[in-house]
């Protein structure tokens, strides 16, 4: 038996190695280019690590006047209502845009329009939802709502119904195939696969929801992010520091509780 | 009884998979379907409850003709087709009961199935049915606890609840290993004499199918190419059924020529892979 002389390569993505270089040599190009493009020269780097060290003096120790506490308490408490609000009401519209847009379950037309929305509603940040729903309806919670709501439908019905398109189709055809009704076939054989998977998302997207609820009153829509840029406006640092530790507390037991949920239920 | 004639159905991917077929099970009789894999006998299953629309012929299960009918008489009409699936086709996540019990959906709305409030004879009958088929004092049991064996007995215990004019099987015991397989086939055959229910039950094991069925028909590429007693099931016929052997003219009164020995009709390599689907 003669010593082989053939080699072997692993074969890459791309094809061929020239291809694969070039890919290489335009990605570090590009972020180079934009390194220069956006003047992050050096010394203006430096600079700037100075003058946040001066900041973080500014921003030391946490303070709150007795009336600035209460007014973090009241806006958190606003925040954690609007995304309880918004979450319930994100679910409950979320499962029927879901089973539209689940190509197993749905004509093709309908999931064609189904899934552009939860493109849409995926496409844009809550901040810029937000900015539209307070031009539409003025400052306040209900904007904050709306705009959280939007977002929760973009994302529960999009991953519910990737759920829906993963069920076993034997079994609901099974389940049909006894002379059950739509809707019984949907109670018997759709429901039990996506239960456990439900639940999880739901307290999932609730955490997420706090968070985005502590933040969009940046722009009007209600809650604790408000009284953040009053703060910053007004360049009263300490408060600033009290606030953004509030929001830190609420949103790590928001993220616990969503862990320890999810933990026991999926 | 069920009489099927002309059955025809060609998927959108352009797959003739019926090319016209006539047969009919009749009285409380057990039809095994043989064929080959691709042959058309999933297919005409799924087209006799409508699963797969059928493209062309005519399905009469007593007076009532299937192709035609609409949604409500269509489901109406499922009520008295039981079926059985190779996968089980249970619902996992539910309870033993439950699946049972979705045998009985038909009957109650949508409102008692969603609140599990079903009448009490249905859920009398579905205790007495897990005791027939061995999984007494299971009823609780979620189904992915289960093995697969006591699996089909859940599926058999679904379909009979049902309390069908006919059992459609489609390859009960292709999942199982064969001393499971032929307990399983025991059962079912058992419980629907016990009831009088005839049985369509397609399978590729041509043992099990000479064992345990009345009469036997073939498919091969989507048309039918035998039907007879096990006993009439000879090389020939073998021959048509697994490689398309031409039917010769004097197929309905020539005593084709015997090959082998009685039961034992395919000589061992010739034997259709029993893991094959
Ligand atoms: N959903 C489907 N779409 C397209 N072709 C199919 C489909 N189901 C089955 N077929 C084709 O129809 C033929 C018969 O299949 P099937 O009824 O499953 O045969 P069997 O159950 O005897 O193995 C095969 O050629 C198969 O490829
Ligand atoms: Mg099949």
């Amino acid at each position: 038996m003669a010593a082989g002389n053939r080699t072997w390569e692993r074969p890459t993505v791309f094809r061929r190695r020239e291809v694969k270089w070039a890919v290489y040599v335009g990605i570090v190009g590009f972020v180079l280019w934009s390194g220069v493009g956006v003047g992050a020269d050096p010394a203006r780097i430096a600079q700037g690590l100075g003058s946040a060290g001066s900041l973080v003096g500014d921003f030391l120790p946490p303070s709150a006047t007795p009336r600035q506490a209460q007014r973090i308490a009241d806006k958190m408490l606003e925040s954690v209502a609007m995304a309880m609000v918004s979450t319930l009401t994100g679910i409950v519209l979320s499962v029927p845009i879901a089973f539209m847009a689940a190509e197993n379950l749905s004509p093709k037309p309908l999931y064609a329009i189904n899934r552009g929305f939860i493109s849409i509603s995926r496409a844009f940040n809550a901040i810029i939802v937000g900015i539209i729903a307070v031009k539409a309806i003025g400052f306040g919670p209900l904007a904050g709502i709306l705009t959280i709501t939007f977002k929760t439908v973009g994302f529960f019905s999009k991953l519910l119904a990737e759920d829906l398109e993963d069920i076993d189709m034997g079994s609901v055809n099974a389940v049909r195939a006894s002379g059950a009704s739509p809707i019984q076939t949907v109670l018997y054989g759709v429901v039990p696969q996506i239960i456990p998977r439900f639940a999880g998302l739901s307290v999932y997207r609730w955490d997420i929801n706090i968070r985005t609820s502590t933040i969009i009153g940046i722009v009007g829509a209600g809650g604790i992010g408000s009284v953040l840029l009053t703060a910053f406006n007004r360049y009263d640092y300490q408060y600033v520091t009290a606030i953004l530790l509030a929001i830190i507390a609420v949103v790590l037991v928001a993220e616990g509780v969503s862990a320890v949920v999810r933990r026991r239920y999926t | 009884m069920l009489q099927v004639t002309d059955l025809r159905k060609t998927y959108p991917t352009g797959d003739e998979a019926l090319k016209g077929v006539t047969t009919s099970v009749e009285g409380s009789e057990t039809v095994a379907m043989i064929g080959p894999s691709g042959a058309g006998k999933s297919t005409f299953i799924r087209c006799v409850n409508r699963l797969t629309e059928p493209s062309g012929g005519e399905i009469y299960l007593d007076d009532t003709e299937l192709t035609g009918l609409n949604d409500d008489a269509l489901r109406a009409a499922r009520r008295d087709i039981g079926m059985i699936f190779q996968e089980y086709n249970l619902v996992e996540r539910l309870t033993v009961m439950e699946n049972v019990l979705t045998g009985r959906l038909g009957y109650v709305s949508a409102w008692q199935a969603f609140r599990r409030s079903f009448p009490p004879e249905d859920i009398e009958r579905a205790y007495e049915i897990l005791d027939r088929v061995g999984l007494g004092e299971m009823e609780n049991k979620r189904v992915d606890e289960l093995s697969g064996g006591q699996r089909q007995r859940v599926g058999i215990a679904r379909a009979v609840i049902q309390q069908p004019k006919i059992l459609l099987v489609d390859e009960p015991t292709s999942s199982l290993d064969p001393e499971t397989s032929n307990t399983v086939m025991r059962l079912l055959t058992d419980i629907a004499a016990e009831r009088e229910v005839p049985v369509l039950i397609n399978i590729h094991e041509v043992d099990l199918a000479i064992e345990h069925a009345d009469r036997i028909v073939g498919l091969h590429d989507g048309e039918l190419v035998f039907e007879g007693s096990p006993s009439e099931l000879d090389q020939l016929g073998l021959d048509q059924v697994y490689r398309g052997a031409e039917v010769p003219e004097n197929a309905d009164d020539g005593q084709a020529p015997e090959t082998t020995g009685d039961g034992d009709v395919l000589p061992d390599t010739d034997r259709p892979l029993a893991g094959e689907t």
